[in-house]
């Protein structure tokens, strides 16, 4: 019963091939079986994935309003964009927002996982584990309007408790240099619950054992946290700043509802500009091209940052 | 003796007064009042008229809710439709996703077929390309077919994922073969291996895939902006944003009734799958 390929019962042949349940039947089955099972997936990525990110390089040699038939332009479309003042201004925007909202994700988070795993309370640490983490159920695009009343000038309770504290109102909103820190504070705040999880899962796995063999050696607080837990960790902050980075660069929500780019271009950013140049303007050929400069970017530094992490990650 | 050199063992006491400890706890707790504030302003902002909600000192806790703006919100603006519109995209593309992924995870992780490694690879590759670098071709396509502004346009692109091949495929490359000879051995055919032996085993991976997609896709913005036009298709982020932009200042507690109530759904789920939703961001981490 179980060898059915016994060879008294095998037939030769074509008829003996089809009938009998071989071994090389079972596996065509069973290669059969697993295209029919990708199927689905791989003709969605196709369709709605891997094609489109070429026809995007494609577009952006075109110039196209949609309505009338795309005419080929070469290469103008980058060359408009290298002479783009608002464009250009936007890339160096987005490039600061990114460091700073990566940097401040970084920093606070970590500190408050080390916080929170330092804690003996299982009921305190699970009242601060959910405390951080419940920002990043909102949508980004909902809560902004809140954060947007809240950093308001006369109104907003931000400016009422700093004046609580003695300090001038701050034009949170008005102003080009706040305007940027509210968008950096507003998608931190929504964010960091996602790197603060990460960081207390990479906490969890350093062995214990290595950090009371520090202990033991004197290396307590800050300098076992840098020259032990930190070089520990280094593989998690390669992946949180690899992830971070990646999603500041998309920055779109917090500075479309709270500032709408503004005052003046101050907080607008890439893909505002690349929202605004296809969807609003309908130049499909000159978003692609933003859109192909945005990923070549977070490519190159995504690339960057795992040749530099040689240099400062610790693989145990 | 025994109990002696237990005695003598130099070892460090559990809960010694440290005044180290009691700064950390402060500090955790001065930035869990950060974390909460904007959620306890939504709540309590929801609850006072329109008039007061300009009230400085704000009434963190009201003493005197008023309900109007719950009223209010599904008069001035069709907030019904809203949410069956994000339920209806919402729960489609977690359907679908699971039934894909569960498949294809399936296949990577366990069938044997010429050019698997390099298929896989192709979907992992996919995994970078961020939503600007496609957005672009996917909506002339989608209004191609005619499908622009409606909520297929954001259901149809987003029944498979990158992510939830992967994730699914490492959920079932932990499973051990044995199951599979066993399964075979007492007649079961390959559909039932995999549907009645492997996938219930799976279901924390199904699970995890379920909470994150929900999450991401009851909240997402990006898409509904740029494909929906008519009012009436908008789903709550899109509705509520657009609610705030006719209405300005003025009525801001009720956008904010309208705030509150568009993150119920999100909350019942996190307080069903909070586990799952942990491990999946520790596990993969990289969708939205």
């Amino acid at each position: 019963m179980i060898e059915a390929t016994s060879p008294a019962v095998q037939r030769p042949g074509l008829l003996g091939r089809l009938t009998e349940p071989t071994l090389s039947g079972m596996a065509r089955r069973r290669a059969l079986m697993g295209y029919l099972f990708i199927l689905p997936t791989l003709l969605a990525i196709i369709l709605f994935t891997a094609g489109p990110v070429v026809a995007s390089f494609g577009l952006s040699f075109f110039q196209w309003n949609v309505i009338d038939p795309p005419v080929f332009v070469g290469l103008d479309n980058f060359q408009r964009l290298a002479q783009d003042e608002r464009a250009l201004t936007s890339f160096v925007t987005t490039g600061k927002f990114v460091v700073l909202a990566v940097g401040l994700q970084i920093i606070f988070s970590l500190l408050m996982a080390l916080g929170v795993q330092s804690l003996q309370s299982r009921g305190l640490r699970s009242f601060f584990r959910t405390a951080y983490f419940l920002p990043l159920l909102t949508s980004a695009a909902s809560i902004s309007i809140v954060l947007a009343y809240m950093f308001h000038q006369n109104f907003g309770v931000i400016n009422f408790y700093l004046g609580k504290l003695g300090i001038d109102p701050i034009p949170w909103l008005n102003s080009p240099g706040w305007a940027l820190m509210a968008i950096v504070l507003a998608y931190v705040w929504q964010q960091i619950g996602f790197t603060f999880i990460v960081f207390t899962g990479g906490l969890t796995t350093i062995p214990k054992d290595i950090l009371e063999a520090a202990d033991l050696d004197g290396a307590t607080g800050l300098r076992r946290l840098w020259t032990i837990t930190i070089p520990l960790l280094s593989p998690t902050l390669l992946f949180v700043g690899v992830t971070g980075v990646i999603s500041a660069l998309q920055v779109f929500a917090e500075p479309y509802v709270m500032t709408n780019g503004g005052p003046g271009d101050s907080t607008r950013t890439v893909v505002m500009i690349l929202y605004e140049s296809a969807f609003s303007f309908l130049q499909i050929g000159y978003g692609s091209a933003i859109a192909v400069v945005l990923f070549a970017i977070i490519l190159l530094v995504t690339a960057l940052q795992f040749k530099l992490s040689s240099r400062w990650v610790f693989y145990q | 003796m025994a109990s002696h050199t237990a005695v003598t063992t130099p070892h460090r006491q559990r809960r010694r007064v440290n005044p180290g400890r009691i700064v950390t706890i402060l500090l955790l707790f001065g930035a869990s009042i950060f974390m909460l504030a904007p959620i306890l302003f939504t709540v309590s902002t929801s609850l006072r008229t329109p008039i007061e909600s300009f009230r400085l000192p704000p009434e963190w806790i009201p003493t005197d809710p008023s309900w109007s703006n719950y009223r209010a919100v599904f008069d001035t603006i069709p907030l019904g439709t809203y949410f069956l519109n994000s339920t209806v995209v919402t729960l489609s593309v977690v359907i679908g996703q699971i039934v894909t992924a569960a498949l294809a995870g399936y296949a990577f992780a366990r069938l044997e077929f010429p050019a698997r490694n390099f298929l896989f690879w192709l979907i992992l590759a996919t995994l970078m390309i961020p939503l600007q670098a496609t957005i672009i071709p996917v909506f002339v396509l989608i209004s191609e077919v005619n499908l622009a502004d409606t909520l297929a346009s954001l259901i149809l692109p987003a029944l498979a994922s990158a992510f939830g091949t992967f994730l699914m495929r490492q959920y079932f490359m932990q499973i051990p073969d044995d199951f599979e000879s066993a399964a075979l051995l007492d007649g079961a055919s390959q559909w039932e291996v995999f549907y009645s032996i492997y996938l219930p085993m799976a279901k924390g991976g199904l699970a995890v895939l379920a909470v994150l997609t929900f999450n991401g896709y009851w909240n997402e913005f990006l898409r509904p902006l740029i494909f929906l036009t008519t009012v009436d298709h908008f789903t709550l982020p899109l509705g509520l944003v657009n609610l705030q932009g006719y209405m300005g200042t003025g009525s801001v507690s009720v956008v904010m009734a309208g705030v509150v109530l568009s993150l119920l759904p999100v909350l019942v789920i996190y307080a069903i799958g909070q586990r799952y939703l942990v491990e999946g961001l520790m596990v993969g981490g990289l969708k939205g």
